[in-house]
């Protein structure tokens, strides 16, 4: 078994004991909710922090509650959870499946929406334990100077990897970060950075304490697709997003909003696409055409490097297929 | 010698079996579920130290020199050890002994153990790792095997001139002239990649040296006595004075077959310190550890008639071996000599090279050295069938061996159930009023394969048994069984205890099994080769039959009537003629012992002279052949190129199926463990000899949803070898499964998948050039 590096362990009881932790900047500190994707990172020397705090018995953060329309969401929630819950499977069925696309049922029992957010970016060459990276030589994200990913590369290009990100961002959803310095609300696409080392804003002393997904239109749909080797417990090779607002009365596109993951160190909405299907009604041949030239634009704008395992090539070609599927999924889920 | 008695395959009282043919459960099966089952790295002893292994950074470089100084002066730290410290050469093979526990002169793949390290707590001893200083001179790697056999390559070995660890050419017949009369000839080539075993359990061993002088290994083998001899050989010990017990294993599939470093290490670290030690391996030591399947490059060529008779089979294989021999000797006859069934031929010549190259060393993995040909064979039937316009079924009846045969190569076939095996595939799945009329993307294929049940060769060559069995029946009414047999998972205890139960008329609680531990048992050879039911269950029967005499003769005494007429049967004695003369099993055995003495007997097996009259000609020779077909049903999403196997029809013919549950079980693991290395798995390193994910999350196997819909369609041949007709289940089932997905691919979606793995970007990419071909043919009309 892989062992972890030694360090001390803090259980706060409450959020502003937790925040007061964090606030201590002598020690090189991580946050830990569901621990999923922390204690494999330990595990592989990714990280070696002197101190972990834990969010386990911290209260206040395993809401999902409803009003008018607008869901929060408590960062400690877990992704089983929030893929059983009734009210994300009516107000933001995107968000439902791709809780319900991640890891595997035992994974999700303990994994949060939270951690899920802010997962760290993956790269074949990056997550691997510490005598298979050594034996590499490194690489930028950690210890080393070079990129095997990208040759000459001086910036790194790892994927982004977590499922709900994409959900999330086509449903507007906001973040709230809390630190002993006071409370920051932005939009989730704000949290993001496209730098494979560090692909969030979130401050060493703050806290994610909540997101908030705002009331969608009346017609509204979703749907999240995903690549992967298997049918559980592989990340993205590449996700899909979709989210695709309906006339309610004549059945006719009034917005759409697709985000690509897993592709570079933050998701990728995909522009220009409003005047391929807006307007177009979800049931005919029209809409199969639109999807299809939708999954086109989409793939125009996807350069797939070989970050995440596979050829980036095939990677590529998927981006079409699995933009028109999400669409006419979520055209169809009425 | 009555180790090579037949015992026959009927019950031994009366006409119906007891015990056998029923599913009773494993005898470990309820400590495994609750937890209570004891694996290696569940024991702890008093004042034990923990090991870690420094393992190479490096595919191929010469040691200039290790400094330890700084790792062995860290508090904690118990003892270092290098190369220099276990020089002894070893390997499974006596031909072929090119390993050392750790590195010596040279390192040859990434992972390669090089000193090793046993502190007070494994923390301890994963920072000494770090503080051993070791300088390498690099070497230039070769991982493609076609490279490593060029003039100028550099060997691997410097005791070898070059890259060739193994090279077979045989012929039967006359290939030449078969092919000049052929009116049909597939020429293909075919590749098969490297899988790996994935045992649950990781590798564990732990050793220590008793007052007494006897160095104990508990380790997590399936071949007991192999490691044994090497831990004497290397230690340079007397035999006598190693104790090797296997614990519950978590499953072997041919991973835990050589003695391995840890093993070596861990009894040399306790000779040291005289503490004693234990090493478990992290996963990624596992896939480093390997000996999996070896990658083949295949070049088939097959010769028919009109009628779709086969006349030839030329095929020519180069095997990726990695860094070491390992079985790899066999290995390469296993490539070529196991083509000469199922089917008929006229001529069969195979020439196999195996080669070195700086990657993991390969070895057995379930189905050892046949699958892959088995691969391409059988997808080149389907092209023949194809070109014919024949049913795929119908080549394969048309060519099958009778029962009760030689195969050309000289190999004897006793009992054959492979007719009736295509025939249970071919009505489970429907494939007359399926097969080809299914909607584009969904298809149905076949194959068919043979497999030995053991073989007549041990890997060292002597005269004595292959098995050995004691049995002692005790007053108390219990009949302990010791064998030295290795059960990992498969069963091997629940079928002795089985076997003894049947023979002597007990309850199955009355047997205990006691197994591999070789302070108390006799030597049996271990798990590998599907030998175990065969071979120990002929064993124990022998054993059974020496107490039984006994049993009734005293009871025939006792009674005053004839022993034939004493019936042994659910725990109780009773007279045939005379039924109210009764005793239950515990006061039969009490009167036994009153009259013999302490009651216990040895039973053994060894195998008839087998094999063609040439070098190799035993090897691939088995006192009996299993036989199996596949029907798999895929679907082929043509977007995407995933291919979906939805179900496999699996017919397998176990001789008799002791325990069908059992057999179910390893019916329903091999084909799985055949669709995974089709669709997902890849044991491969990269462009720097770098394992490509040395993890269960990159080297993916399957999920629960990830298993298609299984069919274990039992059959029984009765075979007149096998303990009670019975031949093996455990690694025949398995061959089939690939080529039977390449074939229900070709029949979904036209498309003829000839180089493993199937994965959704070799299958889209297959699929846009037969699109392309198309149009381009369209746009030429
Ligand atoms: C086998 C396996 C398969 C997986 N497959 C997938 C997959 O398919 N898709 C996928 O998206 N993920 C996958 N994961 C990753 C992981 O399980 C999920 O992303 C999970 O949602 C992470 O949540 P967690 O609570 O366990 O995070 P943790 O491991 O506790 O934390 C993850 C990161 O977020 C930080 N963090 C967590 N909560 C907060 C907070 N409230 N405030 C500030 N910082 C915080 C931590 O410091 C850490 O850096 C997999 C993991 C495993 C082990
Ligand atoms: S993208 Fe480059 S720098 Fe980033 S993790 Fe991968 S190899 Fe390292």
């Amino acid at each position: 078994m892989l062992r972890m590096p030694r360090f001390e362990v803090s259980c706060p009881e409450s959020l502003p004991e937790a925040l007061a932790l964090l606030a201590e900047s002598e020690l090189d500190t991580r946050v830990m909710a569901g621990g999923t994707d922390l204690l494999v990172a330990l595990k592989n020397r990714l990280e070696v922090p002197q101190r972990v705090v834990s969010l386990a018995r911290v209260g206040g953060l395993d809401h999902v509650t409803e009003q008018e329309g607008s869901l929060a969401i408590g960062a400690r929630v877990t992704l089983a959870q929030l893929g059983a819950s009734d009210l994300v499977r009516r107000l933001a069925p995107a968000l439902g499946e791709a809780a319900r696309s991640v890891a595997s049922p035992q994974v999700r029992q303990v994994a949060t929406i939270g951690g899920n957010a802010l997962l760290s970016t993956r790269c074949r060459y990056y997550n691997q334990s510490h005598f298979w990276r050594k034996a590499l030589g490194f690489c930028l994200k950690k210890d080393g100077t070079l990129c095997h990913v990208v040759e000459g590369g001086k910036k790194c290009v790892a994927a982004a990897s977590g499922d709900t990100a994409p959900a999330l961002l086509t449903l507007g959803a906001r973040v709230t970060l809390e630190s002993q310095h006071g409370v920051r609300a932005l939009p989730l696409l704000d949290l993001y950075r496209n730098d494979g080392i560090a692909n969030t804003v979130l401050r060493p002393d703050e806290l994610l304490t909540e997101l908030v997904v705002p009331a969608q239109r009346p017609g509204h749909r979703g749907a999240y697709e995903k690549l992967r080797v298997r049918e559980a417990i592989d990340y993205p090779l590449l996700g899909v997003a979709v989210r695709l607002d309906v006339d309610p009365d004549s059945a006719v596109v009034t917005d759409v909003d697709v985000v690509l993951t897993a592709l570079q160190a933050k998701p990728r909405r995909v522009a220009r696409i409003d005047s391929l299907i807006v307007g177009v009604p979800i049931h005919g041949e029209a809409f199969e055409a639109a999807a299809a030239q939708l999954g086109l634009r989409a793939r125009d704008q996807c350069h797939p490097v070989a970050n995440v395992p596979g050829d980036p090539e095939y990677r590529r070609k998927l981006v079409p297929v699995l933009v028109r599927r999400a669409l006419l999924r979520a055209a169809g889920a009425a | 010698m009555a180790a090579r008695d037949r015992h026959g395959s009927g019950p031994p009282f009366g006409d119906v079996f007891k015990v056998v043919g029923t599913s009773a459960r494993k005898v470990d099966g309820m400590a495994k579920a609750t937890g209570e089952a004891v694996f290696t790295d569940d024991i702890t002893l008093p004042g034990m130290l923990h090991a870690k292994t420094l393992r190479s950074p490096h595919a191929h470089a010469r040691i200039v020199a290790i400094d330890t100084t700084r790792a062995a002066a860290l508090p904690g730290v118990r003892a270092v050890i290098t190369g220099r410290d276990l020089p002894g050469r070893f390997g499974v093979l006596p031909w072929t002994q090119d390993e050392t526990a750790l590195a010596l002169e040279k390192v040859r793949f990434v992972g390669e153990p090089v000193a090793a390290v046993a502190a007070v707590d494994e923390d301890t001893a994963i920072d000494a790792l770090e503080l051993i200083r070791i300088e390498y001179e690099l070497l230039t790697p070769h991982f493609d095997p076609l490279d490593a056999l060029r003039d100028d390559a550099a060997p691997i070995h410097d005791t070898r001139e070059r890259n060739v660890s193994k090279n077979v050419l045989l012929e039967f017949g006359d290939v030449n002239a078969e092919f000049a009369r052929a009116d049909v000839v597939i020429d293909e080539h075919y590749s098969f990649h490297g899988t790996t075993h994935a045992a649950i359990e990781p590798h564990c061993a732990l050793a220590r040296l008793g007052a007494d002088g006897v160095l104990t290994l508990y380790s997590s083998t399936q071949i007991t006595h192999y490691v044994q001899r090497t831990v004497a050989k290397v230690l340079e010990l007397p035999e006598h004075l190693v104790r090797v017990i296997q614990p519950c294993v978590g499953g072997g599939f041919g991973g835990k077959s050589d003695p391995f470093s840890l093993e070596l290490c861990v009894c040399k670290l306790a000779c040291i310190t005289g503490r004693p030690v234990k090493m478990l391996y992290d996963r990624e030591e596992v896939f480093y550890t390997h000996r999996g399947r070896h990658p083949m490059q295949m070049h088939f060529r097959t010769a028919a008639t009109r009628e779709g008779k086969l006349l030839a089979l030329d095929a020519r294989t180069v095997l990726d071996g990695g860094a070491y021999s390992s079985f790899g000797l066999v290995t390469t006859y296993y490539s070529g000599q196991l083509l000469a069934g199922p089917y008929a031929l006229d001529a069969l010549r195979f020439d196999s090279t195996r080669v070195f190259t700086n990657k993991p060393p390969c070895g057995p993995k379930r189905g050892h050295g046949a699958v892959q040909p088995r691969f391409a064979f059988e997808v080149q039937l389907d092209e023949l069938a194809t070109r014919l316009d024949l049913d795929p079924i119908e080549l394969r009846r048309r060519g099958a061996l009778p029962a009760y045969t030689e195969t050309l190569n000289g190999q004897r076939i006793t009992s054959n159930g492979l007719l009736a095996c295509l025939t249970a595939v071919e009505r489970a799945s429907e494939w007359r009023v399926r097969r080809g009329r299914l909607p584009f993307g969904v298809g149905l294929g076949v194959a068919a394969s043979m497999y030995i049940s053991g073989t007549n060769y041990p890997v060292y060559p002597n005269e004595m048994p292959q098995a050995g069995i004691v049995l002692e029946a005790n007053r108390s009414g219990l009949v302990t069984v010791l064998t030295g047999s290795n059960d990992i998972g498969q069963g091997a205890s629940t079928i002795v205890r089985m076997l003894v139960a049947e023979e002597l008329g007990l309850a199955l609680d009355q047997v205990r099994v006691v197994a591999a531990d070789t302070d108390l048992c006799p030597v049996d050879l271990g798990a590998y080769s599907s030998r175990v039911t065969f071979m120990v269950g002929n064993a124990a029967i022998d054993a059974c039959r020496k107490l039984r005499a006994k049993l009734t003769s005293a009871l025939a005494a006792h009674w005053e009537t004839f022993e034939g007429d004493i019936v042994l049967s659910e725990g109780e004695a009773f007279d045939r003629k005379e039924p109210t003369r009764r005793l239950s099993l515990k006061e039969a055995i009490a009167i036994a012992e009153a009259k013999y003495d302490t009651l216990a007997t040895a039973g053994s097996y060894n195998t008839p002279k087998l094999g063609g009259a040439y070098r190799g000609g035993t090897i691939g020779a088995s006192p009996s052949y299993s036989f199996t077909a596949h029907v798999a049903e895929v679907r082929v999403d043509d977007e995407t190129g995933r291919i979906t196997c939805e179900h496999l029809y699996v017919a397998h013919d176990c001789g008799r199926a002791l325990n069908p549950m059992l057999v179910a079980g390893q019916m329903d693991g091999s084909a799985y463990m055949g669709a995974a290395e089709a669709l997902m798995e890849d044991h491969d390193v990269d462009e720097r000899g770098l394992h490509r994910g040395p993890s269960l999350l990159d080297y993916p196997i399957p999920t629960a949803l990830d298993v298609p819909g299984l069919s274990s369609l039992i059959v029984e041949s009765i075979d007149p070898e096998g303990p009670y007709g019975a031949k093996e289940a455990g690694e025949g089932p398995l061959h089939p499964a690939v080529p039977a997905i390449a074939n229900a691919v070709y029949d979904a979606v036209g498309v003829r998948l000839r180089h493993l793995p199937f994965t959704p970007a070799r299958v889209l990419a297959e699929l846009e050039q037969q699109r392309a071909a198309l149009e381009g043919r369209r746009a030429r009309c």
